[in-house]
């Protein structure tokens, strides 16, 4: 163990991505042999900090000061070899081989003369079951990795972050898929590092969980660091009122639209993956906006993507206007005028080396189809001019490929798409992400526009503000379940953030 | 990206940089044809540019099988031994009535439309059976149509398999056949408009607007861009799969008739690796093997090349083993070319 007072020193940290500020002046003090939790918000910049701390991003401005040493990580190799590991939220393990091949793969040990060297499978072995027998898991270091649970993955990544002799550990929400009694384990595995004098950087928006393993609390809040807090004199309270406890400093367009009658009227449904949502119940008006908030594992994407045909029902039924619907495929989703604005734009949005043109239109083609079963291609190109100018595309021309715009401008392509299929219901999946802020207003004008208009929008959001300003009534979800539906114009950060962690 | 506007009225460097590198196929078409016809003069010669566009017409024909296929980020490998099948069915429907040793010793005439269609029609069923596996079992196109592809190869072995000769090639085809592959409208002595030219262009003009004026050509470049997205938006991704692979397969059934037609005579070696013939041309032409990118007119000009190099190498007496090293290299040569102007700089 350090005697100094800090393991970790992170001095005036700041970050800028085009647009985005996403880190300002954050100062982060570490003590050696503690647990420190980071808390914040989605986008509160937890993660980049991490990863600066991790040299995966290179800070613009500041410090980071280990052990006394000043040190400039150009990569995770060099973090690791001063002592800093990182798990991750989504671990990305080697699944068709071993797990002790997992643990030491890049520096495997080796037996041989010379140049002329093999791996050492026993002592790889035996090392691991050291390694193991410290941290007191139980895992047969040959097993295939693939055949082993996410809390057992975990374990393994842990013990691969002990065998580097790391003096710090950040670990990015890890118990997001773990049981009460996995995150137990989990959790007695941390006490006993911090016993050996390894401080562990535990990110997770978990109350209970934060209350019950951290001895300090830092909170970050729009890319600041709000404060460092002593565990053990915080209440939930506390944490949340610093987490929110900003002012609306983004504008939102003002809204004209008027809710109507109900169209769409979702009764239990449930997942056929058993983790995910369940016994979900709500109702939709004609020109209502609908947000649907929560945190990450909430499970509002699945939901989505259920109501659009793209993920199992096992139970409940969705109605439109009153008449019991079945939805398999995105096809009949369309088919019954619902549209789906994905969360994943790059995954599952845009045709990157297809034209704008062609993105604008693409599914849509059907409706240009002549007797002679040739495209109408002139009206086509009538109807992409006026859904990009409509939409304010900036693109050189409709023949541009779609890798070559913004972020903001691809979003408006994918959103003039589905305009054009002329649908009643829009569901729009984190509508923002990735997009700067002047791009966001012109979005939320498109959203209030097409409220105005009648249409029924759902948006599904991880941001507090856009949620509040933009929600004419917000459905609140909490590891797959439904918390509550709050009034649009009543509800409060805090009424938000309450009960998006009832169930933590 | 905009280049600044030309001080004087003038071509820039830049412009022709830019002509260059998005004509490099063509570019290298027309250099090697000059290059050949300076070595060998007879080179440009009607006849022997006549013989080979004869020779391009079957092979344009798998190849734009192969290459929408190749646009929805599949592969067929399959379409030799297809082409192989087809011209057997074809030609064995097709022996003259006083060939002594007939397939079906006691076959009637018919009218040469039949066969055809029914090698057509067993293209079908193989591409039916591909794209179903591909899509609906969703086994990977390379295995799939590798599997295919020994399993044609049996199924063509078994109907010409005449035992106890074993499986004899099929000859004595009809003239009227033959002369679909061979025959020509005469203008001259030396300039002629053979029949063959005169299908492929046909199947050519229908591929392309295939390809860009129907909902289904769009569908295919959106399932090869990005499957999942096409898949939100509303695009059927088995319906679209399974009709790619049935065009590929009704063209292989015409290339089938038409190769059989042509040498006469057909056995169940037909189309062996002419599949790699066919994913070289596509390639060379621009057909992006990861899908979403390729055209008709690239995929014509990479037939050509392919041609053009095999005619050149001939007439310039070069060895018949230096021509494979040869092609071998143009191709990984055209690829490293076109490839240019998908790189964007970092």
């Amino acid at each position: 163990m350090s005697d100094r007072e800090f393991i970790l020193e992170m001095k005036n940290i700041s970050k800028s991505f085009p647009g985005v500020r996403a880190l300002q002046e954050v100062d982060l003090k570490v003590r050696p042999g503690t647990v420190h939790a980071l808390m914040g918000e989605n986008g509160a910049g937890k993660s980049t900090l991490m990863k600066c701390l991790f040299g995966i991003y290179a800070p613009d401005e500041g410090e980071i000061v280990i052990d006394g040493e000043p040190v400039t990580f150009q990569s995770a190799r060099q973090a690791l070899g001063k002592g800093i590991s990182m798990i991750h939220q989504e671990l990305l393990p080697i699944p068709y081989r071993s797990v002790m091949e997992n643990i030491w793969l890049g520096r495997y040990p080796t037996v041989g003369i010379g140049p002329l060297q093999f791996v050492d499978h026993k002592r790889m072995l035996a090392d691991t079951q050291k390694l193991f027998a410290d941290l007191k898991i139980d895992i047969d270091p040959k097993t295939w990795v693939v055949n082993l649970s996410v809390s057992k993955i975990q374990s393994m990544e842990i013990s691969k972050a002990v065998s580097y002799h790391s003096k710090i550990i950040i670990m990015d929400e890890p118990t997001s898929s773990l049981t009460e009694k996995e995150v137990a384990h989990l959790f007695e595995i941390i006490r006993r590092l911090r016993a050996q004098g390894v401080s562990v950087l535990y990110i997770s928006h978990k109350m209970e969980e934060i209350l019950q393993i951290s001895d300090e609390v830092s909170i970050m809040r729009d890319g600041r660091l709000i404060g460092t807090y002593d565990a053990k004199s915080l209440t939930t309270d506390q944490i949340i009122s610093h987490m929110v406890g900003r002012s609306m400093s983004q504008r939102f367009p003002h809204r004209t639209n008027t809710p109507g009658k109900t169209l769409l009227y979702v009764e239990k449904l449930t997942s056929v993956v058993p983790t995910s949502f369940r016994n979900i119940s709500f109702e939709l008006r004609a020109g209502e906006i609908l947000g649907v908030s929560g945190l990450v594992g909430a499970q509002r994407t699945e939901l989505m993507e259920a109501l659009f045909g793209l993920r199992g029902i096992a139970s409940g039924s969705i109605s439109l206007r009153g008449r019991k619907v079945g939805i398999r495929k995105p096809e009949d989703a369309k088919h019954f005028k619902m549209a789906l604005l994905t969360e994943e734009r790059r995954a599952t949005g845009i045709f990157p080396i297809l034209s704008v043109a062609d993105n604008t239109l693409a599914g849509n083609w059907g409706s240009y189809v002549q007797k002679t079963g040739l495209l109408n291609l002139h009206k086509a190109h009538v109807d992409i001019e006026r859904s990009n100018s409509q939409l304010t595309v900036k693109t050189p021309s409709t023949k541009t490929l779609m890798q070559n715009l913004s972020g903001g401008n691809q979003q408006k392509v994918i959103v003039g798409r589905w305009l054009l299929t002329e649908p009643d219901i829009l569901i729009l999946d984190e509508p923002t992400r990735g997009i700067d802020v002047g791009a966001k207003f012109e979005i939320y004008t498109i959203i209030a526009d097409l409220a105005a208009r009648g249409k029924s929008i759902i948006m599904v959001s991880s941001e507090m503000p856009e949620i509040l300003g933009m929600s004419d009534r917000i459905m609140v979800m909490c590891e797959g379940r439904l918390t509550g539906i709050l009034d649009g114009k009543s509800a409060t950060q805090e009424d938000v953030m309450r009960l998006s962690t009832q169930f933590m | 990206m905009s280049t600044p506007a030309p001080l004087k009225p003038g071509i820039q460097l830049s412009q022709v940089r830019e002509f260059a590198a998005k004509n490099a196929i063509v570019l290298v078409l027309l250099v090697g044809i000059i290059v050949t016809a300076i070595l060998q003069p007879t080179f440009l010669v009607p006849d022997n540019l006549i013989n080979i566009l004869m020779i391009a017409s079957i092979y344009v024909i798998i190849a734009l099988g192969e290459g929408p296929i190749l646009l929805t980020k599949g592969v067929d490998l399959s379409a030799g031994r297809t082409v192989g099948l087809t011209a057997c069915i074809a030609a064995s429907l097709l022996q003259r009535i006083d060939y002594d040793s007939r397939i079906f010793p006691d076959l009637p005439f018919m009218p040469l439309v039949v066969p055809i269609v029914l090698a057509v029609l067993a293209g079908v069923a193989v591409g039916l059976i591909n794209g179903g596996i591909v899509s609906f079992l969703k086994v990977p196109p390379f295995i799939t149509t590798l599997g295919s592809m020994v399993i044609i190869y049996g199924v063509a072995s078994l109907y010409v398999d005449r035992p106890p000769h074993g499986a004899l090639p099929i000859g004595g085809l009809r003239d009227d056949f033959t002369n679909i592959s061979n025959g020509a409208i005469n203008f001259t002595s030396d300039i002629r408009l053979p029949y063959i030219i005169i299908i492929a262009a046909v199947v050519i003009f229908l591929m392309w607007l295939l390809l860009n004026k129907t909902r289904l050509g769009k569908n295919i470049y959106a399932m090869g861009a990005n499957p999942d997205a096409a898949e939100v938006s509303g695009v059927n991704p088995n319906k679209t799969l399974i009709l790619v692979y049935i065009i590929a397969g009704a063209l292989y059934g015409l290339a089938g008739a038409l190769q059989a037609a042509r040498q006469g005579s057909a056995t169940n070696n037909l189309g062996f690796t002419w599949e790699l013939d066919a994913i070289a041309a596509c390639v060379i032409g621009g057909v992006s093997t990861n899908g979403g990118v390729g055209t008709v007119g690239g995929i014509i000009t990479g037939v050509l090349i392919m041609q053009v190099m095999n005619n050149a190498l001939v007439v310039l007496g070069v060895s018949v083993y230096w021509q494979q090293i040869v092609k071998g290299l143009i191709i990984v040569a055209a690829v490293g070319i076109d490839i240019r102007k998908y790189i964007r700089k970092r």
